[in-house]
């Protein structure tokens, strides 16, 4: 697994690879609440990620509830495939705000 | 699976077990792989050997004879500390629920975190919440094992097998004693574990319509013996007599052996 940060407009784009469990997943909250506690809104991009665990979707749920909080952003681009399946099968699809490219956004 | 697909890669090998309690033998040389990312049911009746094949296959009974691997590794001789980085990968979801009486239901899910992660306690309760909506438990993290119905303790005992996002899941009758809906539910349940996480689950189970329903291929027991393996279709297409009883719910017709029943009766009588 691997994770950098760029910029797409006003939004801080953090680009996941590869696989996200257990053995990881706290390396990626400390990086996503970094991004959201300085007030940005972010695009968590998975569109190389393979799989994701329920403690990378905990995650993104407690970045998404602190995100709410600071009246910023949170939405998650082309999620497909497992990652896809995961977030249908907790029903996070209809929770956060889906896109199907970084490039989507467009404001 | 057909002739010109790829062939499956074997998670788990029972290579000629046989297997018993004291001088009571239960499992005669039993020979059964466990694909990656299938669901196979183990079926049989009453006393066919099913859960002592489960107990094998999870490394807590040591087989007389044979041997169990998992990802290659022989459960007999494995490590203390491969064994525990097997057992992390793997969930058990027994017959009752198995919830420690004195924690909340939230608590005995979490517990498998708290015990062998160090993730941050947001992330855990985030993650246990996640997985009691799955099981339609919502409402029921600060409830006792004591205040669940039945249907409820084995959903929350699948929250908890689950609770680490297993690689292997073992569910020891899922379906037993739960009313019919909450019964195809959970077989619902089961089919999205597999599909959405990938898991490998083993079902053992003697319901016979949730068999149907999840199984990829499904293994049948009787007397200690491995019957038959096969698709869903195959399985209903055996012609063995031991098989079409389990499908048609008939009575078993036990053999008698006149000797041994003799002596059964008579041991020790001077």
């Amino acid at each position: 697994m691997s994770f950098d940060c760029s910029e797409h407009l006003n939004y801080k784009v953090l680009h996941l690879t590869g696989e996200i469990d257990l053995s990881n997943s706290s390396e990626v909250r400390r990086c996503l609440l970094d991004i959201i506690n300085q007030d940005y809104s972010v695009i968590v991009d998975f569109s190389e990620l393979t799989y994701i665990d329920s403690s990378g979707m905990a995650i993104l749920v407690e970045g998404l509830n602190t995100a709410n909080k600071k009246k910023t952003s949170l939405k998650i681009a082309a999620a497909n495939g497992a990652p896809r399946q995961v977030l249908e099968l907790t029903r996070l699809d209809q929770v956060f705000t889906l896109v199907d490219a970084v490039s989507d956004v467009k404001e | 699976m057909t002739e010109n697909s790829q062939k499956p890669s074997v998670l788990i090998d029972v290579k000629d077990l046989n297997s018993g309690y004291g001088d009571r033998q239960v499992l005669y040389d039993i020979n059964l792989s466990v694909n990656d990312g299938e669901i196979l049911v183990i079926m049989g009746g009453s006393g066919s050997g099913k859960s002592t094949l489960l107990k094998n296959m999870l490394g807590l009974k040591e087989p007389s004879d044979g041997r169990v691997l998992v990802h290659g590794l022989d459960l007999s001789n494995a490590s203390q500390s491969e064994l525990l980085k097997l057992r992390r990968s793997t969930g058990v979801a027994f017959q009752g629920g198995a919830l420690l009486s004195s924690l909340s239901v939230g608590d005995n899910i979490k517990l498998p975190l708290r015990q062998h992660t160090d993730l941050d306690e947001n992330t855990i309760s985030i993650m246990t919440r996640l997985k009691l909506e799955l099981m339609s438990l919502a409402d029921c993290e600060d409830l006792m094992p004591s205040e669940l119905s039945g249907g409820m303790l084995k959903r929350a005992g699948l929250a908890r097998a689950v609770i680490m996002d297993p690689k292997i899941l073992f569910f020891d009758e899922p379906s037993a004693g739960l009313d019919p809906v909450t019964s195809v539910e959970l077989d619902q349940l089961i089919l999205k574990l597999r599909k959405a996480m990938n898991m490998t689950i083993v079902v053992v189970t003697h319901e016979l319509e949730s068999a149907f329903t999840i199984a990829d291929r499904i293994a049948v027991l009787a007397d200690g013996e491995l019957v038959t393996t096969g698709s869903v279709d195959e399985i209903k297409a055996c012609t063995d007599k031991r098989v079409a009883n389990l499908i048609n719910r008939s009575p078993r017709d036990v053999q008698i052996d006149a000797e041994k029943y003799l002596s059964r009766l008579t041991k020790g009588a001077k």
